[in-house]
């Protein structure tokens, strides 16, 4: 348990903490390599790559932008919701927000 | 003369000399370029490599600005997963264990995978699958993949239909071994495919498979076929594949994919057919020498994943479990020993992710 954790904190991007979970996002969907995905949502969210793994920068820019932070924020959008702001953000479609989509057509 | 703290590969602390090290190092960069034909380390790269095993802080890190993104082998299971391997056994759901990955790790993506981790044994109870991978989907946010083991040595007696190759090769009968290899391999690369339409039915992200070849080259050749399909059937499925060794074994050794014969490809080989079948993400694999030293792992294991993730035309995440990626062989790898290997595969192998 503690080497994946080991491996957060040593390379990792933080997750929904920074901007992980967007450039992992990218590489999976688009097959982009780290570099790549890294501008890709860099531009998006208007943020140096740098940026993307500094909690200061992303707490608040997620929460202005509805993509889900790590902290309990009563009324933010969690899960799908979520996850559908991130589909534009990122233009992408996401697979269990398709299926959300025709269930409530 | 100053010694500093490394480990072995078993994970035993040893005390070695700069010296002592920078041989270690060359000479496991030696090995791999031996076996895989690939070129050494650059003089700079073995010097980094040194900087960073004799660094003194317990945790090391990459440097700012590098970090990756980080995907998971077996996923929730690691919490309530209680088997005698690297499961906490904490009682819980696995939404629970994802969402914990999530929110309190900060983890970059999840997997969702079944408790037998295989793709067979998720068949009876797909079902259940289904439910969990909505409920998942419905409250996380990060990339939820559907995780599990291709796993052929599954589909062979006693645990399935066709006859054990490897009881067939003890009795020289190479052509009716090679044939079960073959049935076996269409049977999964079909149970795969069944259970990813499932899956994406239920608003799976997409698939990672797990230690692909574990079985041997019909391992893969299902694996490979498999993906096929897939992104034929999902184009904008989320594939990973991870491998389940650095050689990929010859059991059958005839099978080719793309006009490949798989059986004795490298890491650096296997990648441009992971990408060939349709995959995002390519997980490549060097193990570790439980007799060698931190430094001997880690000049191999560098010297290996540089040469794939040049080679490779898709996203490399390293893999970097229990014995492999120079991470020590036990199931609680020491944090001096992951956070090296982990800084050392992003700044000098250059992978995407781990």
């Amino acid at each position: 348990m503690g080497m994946p954790i080991s491996h957060i904190m040593t390379s990792g991007m933080s997750g929904i903490r920074a901007a992980g979970d967007l450039v992992a996002r990218m590489q999976l969907s688009k097959s982009m390599r780290v570099g790549e995905a890294k501008d890709y949502v860099a531009k998006k969210l208007d943020v140096t790559t740098d940026d993307l793994s500094d909690e200061y920068v992303m707490r608040e820019l997620r929460e202005d932008l509805g993509i889900g932070v790590i902290t309990s924020v009563a009324g933010a959008p969690k899960g799908i919701a979520a996850k559908m702001n991130i589909e534009k953000l990122l233009d992408l479609n996401i697979n269990c927000c398709d299926k959300f989509r025709k269930q409530i057509a | 003369m100053t010694e500093y703290k490394l480990r072995m590969g078993d994970g035993k602390r040893i005390f070695m000399t700069k010296e002592q090290i920078i041989a270690d190092l060359k000479e496991g960069m030696a090995d791999a370029a031996d076996l895989g034909s690939i070129p050494d380390l650059s003089e700079d790269e073995i010097d980094k490599l040194v900087d960073i095993l004799t660094m003194p802080s317990r945790m090391v890190g990459v440097e700012q600005g590098m970090e990756v993104p980080v995907t998971h082998d077996i996923g929730t299971i690691r919490i309530d997963g209680d088997q005698g391997n690297s499961g906490v056994g904490i009682p819980s759901s696995r939404l629970v264990g994802a969402m914990m990955h999530e929110r309190a790790f900060g983890a970059d993506t999840m997997e969702l995978g079944h408790i037998d981790y295989s793709f067979k044994p998720a068949k009876p109870v797909i079902a259940q699958e289904m439910q969990t991978m909505e409920v998942c989907q419905q409250n996380m946010v990060v990339p939820l993949l559907y995780g599990a083991m291709p796993n052929m040595g599954l589909y062979y007696t006693p645990d399935g239909p066709f006859e054990n190759p490897g009881d067939l090769m003890k009795a020289f009968k190479i052509d009716e071994a090679r044939q079960s290899m073959e049935h076996s391999a269409e049977h999964l690369t079909r149970d795969i495919i069944w259970i990813m339409q499932k899956m994406m039915a239920s608003g799976s992200d997409g698939v990672n498979f797990d230690t692909v070849g574990a079985a041997g080259d019909g391992d893969m050749f299902a694996s490979l076929h498999a993906i096929e399909a897939l992104r034929k059937q999902f184009p904008d499925i989320y594939i990973e594949a991870g491998m389940a060794g650095e050689l990929m074994l010859g059991m059958h050794g005839e099978l080719e994919y793309d006009g490949v014969t798989l059986a004795g490809l490298w890491p650096h080989e296997q990648a441009a057919l992971v990408a060939k079948a349709g995959a995002n993400v390519f997980g490549p694999v060097v193990n570790t020498n439980t007799s060698k030293s931190a430094a001997w792992n880690l000049g191999r294991a560098v010297t290996f994943i540089k040469q794939a993730v040049k080679d490779s035309p898709i996203p490399c995440h390293v893999n970097m479990g229990m014995g492999v990626g120079g991470i020590p062989m036990l199931e609680t790898p020491t944090i001096d020993a992951v956070s090296r290997a982990s800084k050392a595969m992003v700044e000098i192998a250059g992978v995407d992710g781990i």
